[in-house]
């Protein structure tokens, strides 16, 4: 049920887009993320945009699951 | 990132997290996920087998399909027998049993009910359909309830008076603390749900933690993310440190989503809720708010839908225990007998999310 899934914005139109999720097009309402634009992946559940993903924080993620180190920062 | 998900898919750097977890050898830990779809990708990538042995998974009431109350499924099946109503709603609903019948079996019968991805598609099916009343079964928590309450929302904007809305919606705080406040479950660590989380952010997580001094992990769902979350939580159990880590920041922020938030609460609010299996959770509910009551099935079909909230256990059936971490799906003696994703005695083998469907599934 909460299976949500990453998108491309590749077209949008006020709030109606058409998001690329890995090749396949599908429209969707972008009313809940009124700030993601043209180019923006966000992740998309039920037919909406649910929040824009951040390409830092994700390369940030990686880098800590490559360190291994003891996580002691938060 | 090229698309967010291979990156965290990555075979080579899930294994080197899960050798590192390997050389764990603290305490016996045992770690509850709180979240339908972490308990399918940790079944589906075979995590419980990379684990060390004295770290135990378990899974929690993270599936609102399992913890609707078989009451909600016989008024729907009531409302689908009304020659009048479109029955609309999401696919894992549409085989749990209720006390004598499921919706699938109503739609054999001849009952007009319809799966949709969106709960935006029912209010194009209710002005395509003006002799006809849709009803939709709004079941789901945090990440779904803002886009139920977006179609109430694009229905009265359209002046429609042909939708209404079953609303069995439920929130994750109350149900969190009241499973971190059983002693008679001991849980080591949270893995904290994704995207849930996208929407409420993660404040209420570090109140848990205080409380009731269990860390948490809010993690992603590819195997990296899963796995990198266990090897924390052990880091942080095993010292007894009871902290909050963010490890999904690519999607989740401190605040969560307040677009999301804000229609939530335009269209619902807070109410008293059954949970299969955990009993009554004071405001861990949602029902449509005054202002969309003209919306809410439960008023405009009082005679089908005044049972709605009971909870009815099939006698043996051991989803309750499962819910609450208390039993995995093997311990149940109707699990892959009486009980198999074809024929289910409970709404933990028929969800998508369930705990009993993921074991049967994968048989991790």
């Amino acid at each position: 049920m909460c299976l949500s899934i990453p998108g491309k914005i590749v077209e949008l139109n006020g709030t109606d887009a058409v998001v690329d999720i890995m090749g396949a097009l599908r429209g969707i309402s972008t009313e809940l993320v009124p700030d993601a634009g043209l180019g923006d992946y966000v992740l998309i559940h039920a037919g909406c945009a649910i929040q824009k993903l951040d390409e830092e924080e994700a390369a940030n993620t990686i880098q800590l699951f490559k360190d291994l180190k003891e996580v002691m920062n938060g | 990132m090229v698309n967010y998900i291979d990156e965290f898919r990555n075979p080579e750097l899930s294994a080197a997290i899960a050798e590192k977890l390997a050389e764990y050898s603290g305490r016996p830990l045992t770690i509850m996920e709180v979240c339908g779809t972490h308990t399918m990708s940790i079944s589906r990538y075979g995590i419980r087998s990379l684990l060390p042995e004295c770290i135990r998974l378990v899974s929690g009431p993270g599936c609102p399909v399992c913890v609707t109350p078989a009451g909600y499924m016989d008024a729907a099946v009531k409302l689908a027998q009304n020659p009048e109503i479109i029955i609309t709603t999401f696919g894992d609903l549409i085989r749990v049993p209720g006390s004598t019948s499921s919706l699938a079996a109503a739609k054999a019968l001849g009952a007009d009910v319809r799966i949709i991805y969106s709960p935006l598609d029912c209010v194009r099916l209710a002005e395509e359909n003006p002799g006809k009343k849709v009803v939709f079964l709004s079941v789901g928590f945090e990440t779904t309830t803002p886009v139920s309450a977006l179609a109430v929302t694009h229905a009265a904007e359209k002046g429609l008076d042909n939708f209404f809305v079953l609303a069995a919606n439920k929130t994750m705080p109350q149900a969190l603390k009241l499973l971190a406040g059983d002693s008679s479950i001991r849980i080591d660590g949270y893995i904290y749900p994704g995207h849930v989380s996208t929407i409420t952010g993660t404040k209420v997580y570090a109140e848990v933690a205080q409380a009731y001094g269990i860390p948490g992990v809010v993690a992603g769902f590819e195997p990296a993310d899963i796995l990198h979350a266990i090897l924390t939580l052990a880091e942080l159990a095993d010292k007894r440190e009871a902290r909050v880590i963010n490890e999904y920041s690519r999607a989740v922020r401190e605040e969560g989503n307040p677009a999301a938030l804000d229609k939530m609460y335009e269209v619902f609010e807070p109410c008293d809720s059954v949970w299969r299996g955990l009993g009554t959770i004071p405001t861990s509910g949602l029902r449509l708010a005054p202002k969309y009551a003209s919306f809410d099935a439960a008023k405009a079909f009082p005679g089908e839908t005044a049972d709605a909230d009971k909870d009815i256990e099939p006698k043996g059936c051991r989803c309750a225990e499962i819910l609450k971490g208390k039993a995995v799906p093997s311990d149940c003696p109707f699990f892959g007998n009486a009980c198999t994703p074809v024929k289910p005695v409970g709404a933990c083998m028929v969800s998508s999310e369930g705990s009993c469907a993921a074991y049967y599934r994968y048989k991790a």
